[in-house]
């Protein structure tokens, strides 16, 4: 009697959440045709500007998933760490190779810190793993999640003093200008924001489901004592999963620094928590869900700024954190996610 | 069998005893200061005063005591139900935007009074100091169990980014509620004030009244006290740590997970409300800029340095962390500058500061100041496994 009751409650808890998740699909969609019909051509453009800040916040979140998949911790510092990448790439080009302006020899030098920001941001992620998280990994939940947050206060004190306390802008050495579709502008940061990050994720794909190192990624994430057990080297397979975070982060950030070309010390947190949004949307801890929910974030989130009918710049937080807590309380695996029962 | 309930009632004794030991040694010092403050500090000479001016100005005792109240209300739920929430802000705001709209001229359009001192011609809503603190109390709870409810059964880490996310958006919906569909909710950036002064015995208190303000923060500090230990022993209070410690087991076992979750949740954010009216009077004023993450995460540094789950332990915390973000970063720093002639910004070191406080006593000191019995053993369950495999 009482597991009829229990199943009557899970069909109703079912239904309800469908007819729920439909009526919001709805109302999206009907924002949606009634900004096209009003403003066809700023539609596409803000969706090119959602697009392409999804990208960007694809690389993050997949730093975010891949962290998570591997040692279940929010690696809070993460955002942080972009942060440090963006500014690294700031000084690297600016102040080091003096380079301000679109030339052969710019493009050079954004090829060179695109190197040196995947470098040094996988050796910082690797080093803060090493000497925070490694001896914690079996304290209670609570405590990584803690140093965590701890890390990410750290990396802003770095920020702070190398940055300052306000925004700095900065030259890109991207080329200026946009190719016109029709009636529709599409910048070449765009497009190179694109050229980049589109071969980083099939290299990383391939990483993750064809090599001997992306199988021992797997398996560390599936049981760390049966891989062990295997012969295989944990320690070093937490480290990689690190660097492999740590790098997608710094790309984020020469990204995030050449195309609107500003730093600032808080810009990580901000970015951080949409990008774990986005990976949350999908479903935390796999891959493609982590890019698809970055694009749907990055879209929404473009769309609600710039459409005449929408909330507005300043609510974009807001209407984003509203998408997580709404996840939360009725999909909490995500789009692409398994829901799984805990085992005991 | 006998023997072992003896102890266990020998044991309880002792805590009883220790707990009214602190109790009395803590009012002792307050009352202390409060009767330095007020009768013989103007007797003091003049290198006492400057002294105390630069090292302890009693506004930033008064400010550490809001601290304790709001970090007592996080103690209960992360410290004894074990629940992370890295949003308490958006209590504290809620707190502080209810002493806003019912202890001032807000809300122009109105003309109520009751109990409240200020003359009866002003507009707006000026309710008494304490009927404010209920209600700030009720609504930020009423807030807790909305978010609470539909989000306790997450996993511990999910619950943190919920509460964060709530913790965002609250202070920007006040940041801008200027204009709700017309509606001013809460004066966006420009912020609400003065807020009305503290009716106490018919007597008005104005910004200088630091002793009686002190007097009223300190017995609600104390109200937050007796309520979290009189909680814990009880059978709410056991269930919770019940909870933190295992949740399958304590389901098992009977306990309700979700309702008691709740009103862990409900219980801290009551008190988080409480904190933020206490500080909207204490600055005289509501600004929407100063709800940021830092708070929530300051919050969190209060418990976890002072010793999560014991609540003598979060009091030192408070008081401690609190005074080196108010006094003692800047006075450390111009002292240290005058000797060596240097010119460092301390003040900007305190996001190292905190930030290394939290991983340095994750990594080292996991249980803070003053341990909780309880606690200690459980956080080193797995510290010998830990040796073998996570070490090289």
């Amino acid at each position: 009697m009482a597991n009829k009751s229990y199943k009557a409650r899970q069909v109703r808890r079912a239904i309800f959440e469908r007819t729920f998740g439909i009526a919001i699909l709805a109302m999206l969609s009907f924002w949606l045709i009634v900004n096209l019909i009003k403003a066809p051509s700023q539609f596409a453009e803000v969706t090119l500007i959602g697009l392409s800040n999804g990208v960007l916040y694809a690389l993050i979140a997949l730093g975010y998933t891949l962290v998570y998949g591997i040692i279940e911790l929010i690696n809070f510092a993460h955002g942080d760490l972009f942060m440090l990448g963006g500014l690294f790439s700031a000084h690297f080009i600016a102040l080091w190779f003096h380079q301000t302006k679109s030339s052969p020899m710019g493009w050079l030098v954004f090829f060179l810190a695109l190197i040196s920001v995947m470098v040094f941001c996988a050796g910082v992620n690797v080093f803060i793993e090493r000497f925070a998280y490694r001896r914690l990994r079996r304290a209670p939940k609570l405590a990584p999640l803690i140093t965590a947050v701890g890390v990410s206060f750290m990396i802003q004190f770095v920020g702070l003093r190398w940055n300052g306390s306000g925004q700095k802008t900065w030259n890109s050495v991207l080329p200026h200008g946009s190719v016109m579709l029709g009636s529709v502008k599409l910048p070449y940061t765009t497009l190179i924001s694109f050229a980049v990050t589109i071969p980083i994720l099939i290299a990383l794909t391939f990483i993750v489901t064809k090599t001997r190192q992306g199988k021992a990624m797997r398996a560390t994430a599936q049981d760390q004592d049966a891989s062990r057990l295997m012969g295989i080297n944990v320690n070093g397979t937490i480290a990689f999963t690190f660097a492999l975070g740590g790098a997608l982060a710094g790309v984020a950030g020469l990204l995030f620094q050449q195309t609107r070309g500003l730093t600032s010390y808080n810009l990580g947190y901000q970015l951080g928590l949409i990008a774990f949004t986005s990976a949350v949307l999908g479903g935390i801890g796999n891959l493609q869900g982590a890019v698809l929910g970055a694009i749907l974030i990055g879209l929404i989130q473009g769309l609600n700024d710039g459409l005449p009918i929408g909330l507005g710049q300043q609510w974009s937080q807001t209407v984003v954190f509203s998408i997580l807590i709404l996840l939360m309380v009725f999909k909490p695996a995500g789009l692409l996610g398994k829901q799984v029962t805990e085992k005991v | 069998m006998a023997i072992s309930f003896l102890k266990r009632g020998e044991k309880k004794q002792k805590q009883s005893a220790s707990a009214r030991k602190w109790a009395i040694s803590l009012t002792l010092i307050a009352l202390a200061i409060w009767a330095f403050f007020t009768y013989f500090f103007d007797k003091t000479p003049d290198a006492v005063q400057s002294w105390f001016q630069v090292w302890l100005p009693p506004s930033t005792i008064n400010e550490s005591l809001v601290w304790v109240i709001c970090a007592l209300g996080l103690n209960i739920v992360v410290g004894y139900a074990g629940l992370l929430d890295l949003g308490f802000v958006a209590f504290w705001a809620f707190g502080g935007y209810t002493a806003g709209w019912f202890m001032s001229g807000f809300f122009h359009q109105v003309n109520i009074h009751f109990g409240s001192m200020s003359a009866k011609v002003i507009p707006g809503i000026h309710l008494s100091f304490w009927l404010v603190m209920i209600i700030a109390a009720l609504i930020a709870g009423f807030f807790g169990i909305i978010i609470g409810a539909p989000t306790l059964r997450l996993k511990s880490d999910y619950l943190a980014l919920v509460t964060l996310g709530f913790g965002e958006i609250i202070p920007q919906v006040f940041t801008n509620g200027e204009n709700i569909g017309g509606f001013n909710l809460s004066n966006g950036t420009k912020g609400i004030s003065p807020i009305d002064a503290i009716g106490v015995f018919g007597k008005r208190l104005g910004p200088f009244d630091l002793g009686w303000k002190f007097l009223i923060y300190f017995f609600l500090a104390a109200c937050m006290v007796f309520v979290s230990l009189r909680i814990r022993g009880g059978r709410l209070g056991r269930a919770w740590l019940a909870i933190r410690e295992d949740e399958l087991a304590a389901s098992m076992m009977g306990v309700p997970l979700m309702r008691t979750k709740l009103t862990a949740y409900a219980v801290g954010a009551f008190s988080g409300g409480i904190g933020g009216a206490v500080y909207a009077t204490h600055v005289n004023g509501i600004f929407a800029e100063r709800f940021n993450f830092s708070i929530s995460i300051i919050l969190l540094a209060m418990v976890v340095l002072g010793g999560m789950g014991n609540v003598w332990g979060v009091i030192i915390g408070a008081l401690l962390m609190a005074w080196i973000n108010a006094t003692g970063l800047p006075a450390i720093g111009d002292t240290f500058n005058n000797t060596f002639h240097t010119a460092i910004n301390f003040p900007s070191y305190n996001f190292l500061l905190f930030g290394g406080i939290l991983v340095l006593m994750m990594l080292f000191k996991r249980d803070g100041i003053l341990p909780e019995a309880r606690l200690k053993m459980i956080s080193h369950e797995n510290d010998d496994e830990a040796a073998n495999t996570g070490g090289h």
